[in-house]
C-alpha cells in the first residue's frame, strides 16, 4: 500500500548553520492517526514546513501518496490541508470568503465550494459568523477556522500543528471529536502537540523527534508497554501519622492526606492495595502524577540529550 | 491542476483582488479622482489658462492623457504592492504557497487586480476631465494598448517591491522616491522639445516618457517619441519584471525558508 507520507533521510540545514533536521525517516499509513512529538525547537515545524513547501530542504526525499515533490509539488500539494502553528488567517476577511477562495486555489468552482464551506462552518459552529471578518473573532474560533480552512478541498492527508494551544478545554473536546470523525471517514491525519494526553487520547501511531533526530516510532501501545514504571498519588481517608514500610513499593509521604508510589509495572497495582490493607491504610482515591506519555516522552528525550552529548564529548 | 482548475484558480485571485479595492474604495479609487481633479483645476484650469498652446492643443488638452496615466501607473503599483505585502505581513500568502496553484498563475491573478484598479481609476479619472477639456480620441486602439501594457508594467513593479519589502517602511520608498518624480519628469506636463538638449538627452532615459508620449498620441495624434520605439520598450520591460517577479515567486522570496 501506498503510504500517505514517506520521508527518507530529510536534512535541513538553515543558513545561518543550524541544522534543523539531521537525516529524518518517517512512514505515515494511510487512514493513520499520527502523533508527531518534539520539545520547541526539534524540527516538527520544519518537518511539516517542507511537507508543505513552506520551507526548503536540504536534501532527502518526500512522498505525499507517492508523488514526489521533486516532481510535482503541485499534485502532492493537491493531497495536504495544512493547520498551521501560528494564526495566519487574513484579519479582514469574512469567513465565508476565506473558505470559498482556498477551495478556488485548488480548482474547486464557487458552487461546490460554498457548499462544502456551508458543511464545514456549521461542523465547526462557526456558521453563524460566517459574514463576520476574523478580527472579530476568539482564539478558539480562529482555531475552528484554520481547520475548515485545511478540509476544504477534502484532502487525503491533514496535517495539524499544535491545532489546540491556547484553546479551552470544552472546545478542545470537540475539536477531538471532529477529528476522529474525519479520520473514521478516511483522511490520514498528523498532529503535532504540546498536549500529551490529547496524542495519547487521538493517536494510534508516534514518533518523537529530538535534535532534528528520531527518537522514537513506534505505536502508541507499543510505546506505552515500555513504561517500566508508573506514578500515583493517593488521597487518604484518614490522616496517617507515619508511613510505615512498604516492601514491593517505592512511597512518599507528601502529607499526612496524600501518598506519591511508584508501581513497578512487573509487580502491579493489586499488590499495591493488598499492602495499603495489610497497614489499614484507606485510599479515597488515585491518580496518576503525570501523564503516561508524558514520562516516557521526557525519558526518551533525556537519553536522546545523553547519547547526544556522549558522542559530542567522544568527538572533542 | 488541470487547465480549468487552474482558470478557477486564477478567477478566484482575480475577484478577491476586485473586491478587495473596490470594497475600500473611499482609500483606492476616491483619493486619486481628488487628487487628478485639483490638477485639472490648477494646473490646467487657472495656470494653464495663462499658458499658450502646446504641440497645437490647449495645455489642459494637453496634459490629460498624462494625468490620466499618472493615475493609472501609480494605482497598479500601489494596488499589488499593498495587497500582495500585506498577504505577506499577515502570513495569509501561505494560504496560496501551500495550494497547488503554479506561480505564473498567482503572478497573473495579482497583476489583473492591480490593472483592474489602475483602469477603473483612470476611467474615472476620464470622467471627471470630460469637464474640463474635451476629449480627443485620434487612435483608441493605441489608447487602450498603452494604458492596459503599462498598467502590467507598473503592477509587476509593485508585486517585486511587494516581495522584497521586509517592512511597511519599504513598500512607501519606491513610489516616493522613484516613481513620482520619474511620472513628474516623464512629460506629464510639459513636452521634451520645450527643454534645453542635455534635458531632452536625459529625458530618453526615463521609461515613463515613452509610456505617456505613446498615450498622449492615442488621445491627441501627437509625440516626442517614436510609437514603435514607445512599444518596444514597454514591452521590453514587461517581459524582465514577469522573469523577475515569477523567479522571486518560485523560490518564495521573504516567504520561505
Amino acid at each position: 500500500m501506498t503510504a500517505a507520507l514517506s520521508i527518507r533521510n530529510l536534512i535541513k540545514n538553515y543558513q545561518s548553520g543550524y541544522m534543523a533536521l539531521k537525516g529524518i525517516d518517517l512512514e505515515v499509513q494511510p487512514g493513520d492517526f499520527f502523533a508527531l512529538l518534539g520539545p520547541n525547537g526539534a524540527g516538527k515545524s520544519t518537518t511539516i514546513g517542507i511537507v508543505t513547501s513552506l520551507v526548503t530542504k536540504t536534501s532527502g526525499k518526500v512522498l505525499v501518496f507517492g508523488q514526489d515533490i521533486d516532481k510535482d509539488f503541485s499534485r502532492a500539494k493537491s493531497f495536504i490541508g495544512l493547520v498551521p502553528q501560528e494564526m495566519n488567517l487574513n484579519i479582514f476577511e469574512p469567513l465565508l470568503q476565506i473558505l470559498v477562495n482556498q477551495a478556488g486555489y485548488y480548482g474547486i468552482p464557487r458552487s461546490r465550494a460554498l457548499e462544502r464551506a456551508e458543511y464545514l462552518l456549521g461542523r465547526l459552529g462557526l456558521w453563524e459568523r460566517r459574514d463576520d471578518a476574523v478580527r472579530t473573532l476568539s482564539g478558539g474560533m480562529k482555531r475552528r477556522m484554520m481547520i475548515a480552512r485545511a478540509l476544504i478541498h477534502d484532502p487525503k492527508l491533514v496535517i495539524l500543528d499544535e491545532p489546540t494551544a491556547g484553546v479551552d478545554i470544552e472546545i478542545r473536546h470537540s475539536m477531538w471529536e471532529f477529528l476522529r470523525d474525519i479520520n473514521a471517514a478516511g483522511t490520514t491525519i498528523i498532529l503535532t502537540t504540546h498536549y500529551l494526553e490529547e496524542a495519547e487520547s487521538l493517536c494510534r501511531h508516534i514518533a518523537i523527534i529530538d535534535n532534528g533526530v528520531l527518537v522514537e516510532n513506534t505505536t502508541m501501545k507499543k510505546l506505552l508497554a515500555k513504561m517500566r514504571t508508573e506514578t500515583f498519588v493517593l488521597d487518604l481517608r484518614t490522616p496517617l501519622a507515619q508511613l510505615p514500610q512498604f516492601h514491593d513499593h517505592e512511597v512518599r509521604m507528601l502529607d499526612d492526606h496524600t501518598l506519591e508510589v511508584e508501581v513497578v509495572r512487573d509487580v502491579g497495582i493489586s499488590r499495591l492495595f493488598a499492602e495499603l490493607s495489610s497497614h489499614n491504610i484507606d485510599v479515597l482515591s488515585m491518580r496518576n502524577k503525570t501523564n503516561r506519555l508524558e514520562q516516557l516522552f521526557m525519558r526518551l528525550v533525556e537519553d536522546n540529550r545523553r547519547q547526544q552529548d556522549a558522542v559530542r564529548r567522544k568527538q572533542a | 491542476m488541470t487547465r480549468n482548475q487552474m482558470l478557477v484558480a486564477y478567477m478566484t485571485i482575480c475577484r478577491k483582488e476586485f473586491i478587495r479595492f473596490v470594497r475600500i474604495w473611499v482609500q483606492t479609487i476616491l483619493p486619486p479622482v481628488i487628487t487628478t481633479s485639483l490638477y485639472f483645476i490648477i494646473f490646467g484650469g487657472l495656470i494653464g489658462s495663462q499658458i499658450h498652446d502646446m504641440e497645437g492643443f490647449r495645455y489642459m488638452d494637453f496634459i490629460v492623457p498624462g494625468l490620466i496615466l499618472m493615475a493609472v501607473i501609480t494605482n497598479s503599483y500601489a494596488n499589488v504592492v499593498s495587497s500582495f505585502y500585506s498577504a505577506k505581513f499577515q502570513r495569509s500568502v501561505e494560504e496560496i504557497l501551500v495550494s497547488p496553484t503554479p506561480s505564473w498563475v498567482v503572478l497573473s491573478g495579482f497583476i489583473t487586480g492591480g490593472v483592474a484598479r489602475g483602469l477603473v481609476v483612470g476611467l474615472a479619472v476620464t470622467v471627471v476631465s470630460l469637464f474640463f477639456s474635451h476629449l480627443h480620441i485620434y487612435n483608441a486602439w493605441v489608447s487602450v494598448s498603452v494604458v492596459v501594457l503599462t498598467s502590467t508594467l507598473f503592477s509587476l513593479g509593485g508585486f517585486i517591491n511587494s516581495v522584497l519589502a521586509r517592512n511597511f517602511d519599504d513598500i512607501t520608498i519606491v513610489p516616493t522616491f522613484v516613481l513620482t518624480p520619474l511620472t513628474y519628469l516623464g512629460g506629464v506636463f510639459y513636452s521634451i522639445q520645450m527643454l534645453p538638449a542635455f534635458w531632452q538627452r536625459m529625458s530618453l532615459a526615463n521609461p515613463i516618457l515613452y509610456m505617456i508620449n505613446a498615450f498622449r498620441y492615442g488621445f491627441l495624434g501627437v509625440t516626442d517619441i517614436n510609437l514603435y520605439l514607445s512599444y518596444g520598450i514597454i514591452l521590453c520591460f514587461i517581459a524582465v519584471l514577469a522573469a523577475i517577479s515569477l523567479y522571486l515567486l518560485e523560490r518564495g522570496y521573504g516567504m520561505r525558508t
